[in-house]
């Protein structure tokens, strides 16, 4: 039966194998344009030092030392780190027991869960004005600005987060809660568990494959936040350093990125692709390490 | 029997307030959208002192701040809405038939080459935009992928990833033996693909396109830079353009064209709800 179907694999396969063109051309084409050459250019820019890419010249670590030197890029990889850990703890707690209390047989689930989803689908961009305009609505009445006081900025923005990711991580838990055994929580109950006995016990044990998912997913969204960062706040308020440069209080790693290739002072692309390498290793890391945890579960499963 | 009456209503009183709770968060979670859609009707002056008040007397604007945002900076508003469907319609296309077949390939066929592929889609997930937009910009500009007609192929390159990730974990999951039973039929690779293969793919299609369509519909930053923003703007540009730049801004109209823009977003969310949900869960493992 087995080597019946190995062979009549390959017989598949050679046939097939005629078409690859067919098959994978058009993605291989648009997967170097559009990935693999930008990438290994990227990697050997931050390398140079240049103005236009034509006359790039290899400079070695040069950049990375100028990277890692710039206050601003310092400040808001501390800025975004701590934005992250902070959303991090927020969102799954509140996502976890919005997603407990909608797996509790209550009327309306279903409406609620619509509802809770749906800042999801809005861009980052267009909230990002929505809740500036909010924010700004109850600030003005104090006489102040979300573009004033940094520590406007930083809670603002996780507010924001919250109510556009709990939705979704809400989602991911319920399905993980849906999948408890029923019979162990009914062991429980006949052994006289309470409630919050049973929750700590046996629901969060058996969920902990999707709370890691959501840990490592709101985790790497925190580090990769754009566009809301730049909608909502674009890193005001500033400081002017006595060295005359700039420090924006409320930018994030992505932003500074940003700003540094197309920002109005922008010095020198090398600098600024340097940090997108750096940012790279921060933000795969994060992500092959979600990987290979998932990965190691499932072979113990 | 008495105690048991007694911690069935404690349970179903319980129930009852957790409804409230959770219907009081509900209101509070609408309650951005409808401040759109207030202040969108509200005269700019007032968005910023009167934000909570609904548009009455003489804050009422009438249509006159969509007038403003659907004019703004010389750019109709229409073509922008026109560019942003052309660009989610045809990328999502090129998507789901592309990496679906190249997904089978890589599934069916298994040779040094399509491990080095399948490997390199993986890897390109965990990668952020910012490491490659400086590059990628140029290099589409260099091949005149910069506007709204081939700027799909883009994003067929850098959202492979995942749409590949997605389909050949799944077309593991097909038995062999349909396949077979078609190649001894008389099938070539080709027809097997597309009319067996094919509609066994249906749901991950879905899942795939339902990610790729709210990714590309919200994407600022990859269009922003790629298009020729002269001649090509998406809605989401559109918005930040109003906003984000000359001096002044209009708030009034600002929501007016945010309203207008999340619309379409969420009449698409309220008919298939369903789906988007069950999309959404199935992606979760990118990161």
């Amino acid at each position: 039966m087995k080597r019946k179907k190995s062979s009549g694999g390959n017989a598949l396969t050679a046939s097939t194998r005629r078409w690859a063109l067919l098959f994978l051309g058009p993605v291989v084409a648009a997967f170097i344009i559009g990935f693999v050459w930008p990438f290994i250019q990227g990697i050997y820019l931050s390398f140079c030092k240049f103005r236009l890419v034509s006359d790039a010249q290899f400079t070695g670590f040069g950049n990375y030392v100028e990277a890692l030197s710039d206050p601003s890029f310092v400040h808001s990889f501390w800025y975004t780190a701590l934005f992250a850990i902070v959303s991090l703890v927020l969102i799954n707690v509140l996502a976890f027991a919005v997603a407990y209390a909608l797996t509790q047989g209550i009327k309306g689930s279903n409406l609620f869960r619509t509802v809770f989803f749906m800042p999801n689908l809005i861009g980052g961009i267009v909230l990002g004005y929505i809740w500036s305009m909010i924010f700004d609505g109850i600030l003005s009445r104090f006489g102040t600005s979300i573009l004033l006081n940094s520590r406007f900025g930083f809670w603002g923005l996780i507010i924001l987060m919250c109510w556009q990711q709990i939705g979704y991580m809400m989602i991911i838990y319920i399905a993980g809660l849906q999948a408890v055994p029923e019979d162990m929580l009914e062991a429980a109950r006949i052994d006289g568990a309470t409630r919050w006995q049973t929750l700590w016990r046996v629901t969060i044990p058996n969920v902990m494959p999707s709370i890691t998912i959501c840990m490592f997913l709101s985790l790497t969204n925190g580090f990769k936040l754009f566009d809301q960062n730049l909608a909502l706040t674009a890193g005001q308020p500033f400081i002017i350093q006595p060295d005359g440069s700039t420090i924006k209080t409320t930018e994030m790693l992505a932003l500074n990125i940003y700003n540094t290739f197309y920002g109005s002072n922008a010095a020198s692309p090398g600098i600024a692709q340097a940090k997108a390498v750096i940012f790279f290793i921060l933000v795969a890391g994060l992500g092959l390490a979600q990987l290979a945890y998932t990965r190691k579960k499932e072979v113990q499963q | 029997m008495n105690n048991k009456t007694h911690t069935l209503s404690a349970e179903r009183r319980n129930k009852t307030i957790l409804s409230v709770v959770l219907a009081v968060i509900c209101v509070i979670y609408v309650l951005p959208v409808l401040m759109v859609l207030i202040n969108s009707f509200k005269l700019n002056t007032f968005v910023k002192t009167d934000t909570f008040a609904l548009p009455t007397g003489e804050m009422w604007a009438g249509m006159s701040n969509f007038v403003k945002g659907m004019t703004f900076g010389n750019y109709p508003f229409w073509k922008s809405v026109c560019y942003s469907v052309v660009i989610t319609v045809l990328s999502t296309a090129l998507i789901l038939v592309c990496t679906s077949m190249a997904a089978w390939y890589i599934a069916r066929v298994n040779s040094v080459f399509c491990k080095a592929l399948y490997f390199l889609c993986v890897f390109s997930m965990v990668v952020p935009f910012q490491m490659v937009m400086f590059t990628l910009s140029r290099t589409a500009d260099q091949l005149h992928l910069n506007t709204p007609f081939t700027i799909p192929i883009v994003y067929l390159g850098f959202g492979a990833g995942l749409a590949i990730f997605m389909f050949v974990g799944f077309v593991k999951s097909i038995p062999l033996e349909i396949e077979e039973a078609a190649a001894i039929d008389g099938c070539g690779p080709l027809r097997t693909f597309f009319l067996v293969v094919w509609p066994m793919l249906k749901p991950t299609m879905i899942s795939v396109g339902i990610l790729e369509i709210m990714w590309v519909w919200n994407d600022y930053l990859l269009p922003y830079l790629v298009l020729d923003r002269n001649l090509y703007r998406t809605i989401t540009i559109h918005v930040q353009y109003l906003k984000g730049s000359y001096g002044t801004v209009d708030l009034g109209a600002t929501m007016a064209l945010i309203l207008l823009s999340i619309i379409p977003v969420i009449v698409f969310y309220l008919t298939c709800q369903k789906h988007i949900i069950k999309g959404v869960a199935a992606g979760a493992v990118k990161g």
